[in-house]
């Protein structure tokens, strides 16, 4: 096989080879010819395939959860498929117009939508004033960001449960808070409105904090003397805010925004925690069940793993149909903020 | 910035902090009253004695410890893989010249976007064929290197590493392999940390998956607080104990790393 050889090698080999006595044609060269044969193509070998090797295990590992379930649960959604009994009759797109059907389906992609947009909406705009307000000349300023990170090492399936018990309906923290200075407590878990803002608090909670301090690093990278010459002509700092800083952390503001779009639709554990009914549904009307509830439900309660993979794809498509019309939506409100 | 906050910043700041703190409290607080105080809603405000209590019924109720030895096990080789493959891969993409390098790349970058929901369904068929089901393998393999983790790697390494450097060693014999070992490990470390400690919290507080494969009687601890939950009579003095002291580890882990946790994320697009 003959291989093409990296340039370096080639001058090196060159050389090598003119510096050793002259050698008798044929297969059989000296033993060092030989030897250094051997060396050089081990070298032009690892500098060949040692990329290869090294990309192998990603690939490996991706092809195992990513490309082969990408293809693999596009197949089994065109099947009858149980959890149990495995493959059935390829039925078409049966299931998906059986999910489609389902009331489920429609009430829990709104469900989700709803979650998603109280969640990712004011978070990002907390996050985004809390990183204005790191972004000073703070004493202990490492104390305060390591401060506001604290509710990221709490998971979520934790943040469900302690939230639970403070939104709890009858004597929950809020509802028995309210009661005290005597208005009606609030139906956090029966009310559907209640329940998405209940949730929506939770991934608030837990998300904001993280997000202020990709904000305040963008913040950080603004030029000083923009905000120096601003303040020379007049400007107040919220002026200054939204004319310079706004516009200038704008593709950080479309960063968050896509990967909250892409987490946030997938909400799963906090719904799920939240829910005290046996059923573990999202609530016994379903009233804040999501759609990766409702692959959850198809797949391992109802055991029909060809309706969970339909619903799995449906679910792709919307984040990818979200995060195009999130990506629209944050450039327009960017360039609004003046600027570019 | 040049101006110095006044009192408003640090007012409104100090009230931020104590709404991340405040939940740790409430738990806490109702996870150390009796079951009876905790059940009437509102506790006094000061802990009550009975927080090891609690703690002791809600580790007969769930497998604890188990559950805590198999997340700090997940955690800890999903984390640790993921930062040496993703450290070989990384630095393929980023220093290494061969054919179709950068569709590779735009693949790996494309792959990010594919939700968890989109693999569970042939997952747990695959585990199923292999006999995984219900094995802590099942959580570790399919989670051994990242995406991410790759492309975090790759887009440190291009300005940590000299080409020059690489040239060096190469023209002086030295094999791929050594000069991963001497040159690009040695200038990875920083970013090699903060991909590790990302990825062990993320492991470590996943949800989805791990419920679906692994039985009750082998969970991840977040598996098994999810038990906890489900009990048809709730006593939330002994399931806020359960979730005080699950949360425990991660909170020791930030208090040690909480400072690289905070330069990770402000120096690069990382988000768990």
């Amino acid at each position: 096989m003959s291989q093409p050889i990296p340039d370096g090698a080639q001058t090196r080999g060159g050389r090598d080879a003119s510096s050793l006595p002259p050698r008798a044609p044929g297969p059989r060269g000296g033993r060092a010819a030989r030897n250094l044969t051997w060396r050089q193509r081990l070298s032009h070998a690892d500098a060949r395939w040692s990329p290869y090797l090294y990309i192998s295990p990603f690939f490996l590992v991706f092809g195992l959860v990513g490309l082969f379930p990408l293809a693999y649960t596009a197949y089994v959604s065109l099947h009858d498929w149980s959890l149990l009994g495995g493959k059935g009759e390829f039925v078409g797109l049966q299931n998906y117009r059986e999910v489609w059907d389902n009331p489920y389906f429609l009430k829990q992609t709104v469900n989700t939508l709803s979650i998603f947009v109280l969640s990712s909406g004011p978070q990002i705009v907390m996050a985004v004033v809390l990183a204005a307000l790191l972004d000073n000349r703070l004493r202990g300023a490492t104390w305060w960001r390591m401060s506001i990170l604290l509710p990221y090492v709490v998971s979520p399936v934790a943040v469900a449960i302690i939230f639970g018990s403070v939104f709890g309906d009858r004597y929950g923290l809020l509802n028995q808070g309210l009661e005290a200075i005597g208005l009606d407590g609030i139906g956090w878990h029966t009310d559907r409105l209640a329940s998405h803002v209940a949730i929506a608090t939770m991934v608030n909670w837990r998300w904001t904090g993280f997000n202020a301090l990709i904000f305040l690093a963008a913040m950080q990278t603004v030029p000083r003397d923009l905000y120096e010459s601003a303040s020379l002509d007049g400007a107040g700092r919220v002026r200054q805010f939204i004319s310079i800083t706004l516009p200038m952390i704008r593709p950080t503001m479309i960063f968050v925004v896509i990967t909250s779009t892409i987490g946030g639709l997938q909400i799963f554990a906090e719904p799920r925690l939240f829910d005290e009914t046996n059923a573990r549904n999202g609530g016994a009307d379903r009233q804040f069940g999501t759609i990766t509830m409702l692959i959850y439900d198809f797949g391992w309660q109802l055991r029909d793993l060809g309706r969970a993979s339909a619903t799995a794809w449906m679910l792709f498509l919307l984040i990818l149909v979200l995060a195009v019309v999130n990506l629209m939506l944050v450039r327009r409100i960017g360039s609004l903020g003046g600027g570019r | 910035m040049t101006r110095r906050p006044g009192f408003l910043v640090y007012g409104l700041l100090a009230a931020v902090v104590l709404g991340s703190a405040a939940p740790f409290y409430w738990s806490f607080l109702l996870g150390s009253h009796t079951a009876e105080i905790a059940a009437q809603g509102v506790p006094p405000f000061r802990p009550g004695g009975h927080f090891v209590d609690n703690a002791k019924r809600a580790m007969d109720t769930i497998p604890f410890w188990k559950a805590v030895g198999n997340s700090v096990i997940v955690s800890t080789v999903t984390a640790t893989s993921t930062v040496v493959l993703g450290t070989l891969a990384g630095y393929s993409f980023a220093k290494l010249r061969f054919r179709g390098r950068n569709a590779l790349l735009a693949f790996v970058v494309a792959t990010m976007a594919v939700p968890t929901q989109l693999a569970v369904v042939p997952l747990f068929i695959l585990m199923s064929k292999l006999g995984w089901t219900g094995t802590t393998w099942s959580v570790i393999v399919p989670s051994l290197v990242t995406a991410f983790g790759v492309f975090f790697m790759r887009q440190y390494l291009v300005d940590a590493v000299p080409d020059e450097l690489i040239e060096a060693a190469r023209i002086d014999g030295c094999s791929q392999i050594r000069i991963v070992w001497h040159i690009v490990a040695p200038a990875a470390r920083p970013a090699a940390a903060i991909l590790w400690l990302f990825t062990f919290m993320a492991t470590w507080t996943d949800f989805f998956w791990p419920l679906i494969a692994l039985p009750p009687d082998n969970p991840t601890i977040q598996v098994a607080l999810n038990q906890l939950q489900s009990g048809f009579f709730k006593d939330y003095s002994l399931v806020l104990a359960g979730t005080t002291l699950a949360t425990i580890p991660l909170l020791v882990l930030f208090v040690l790393t909480g400072r690289q946790l905070v330069a990770g994320i402000m120096q690069g697009a990382v988000k768990g």
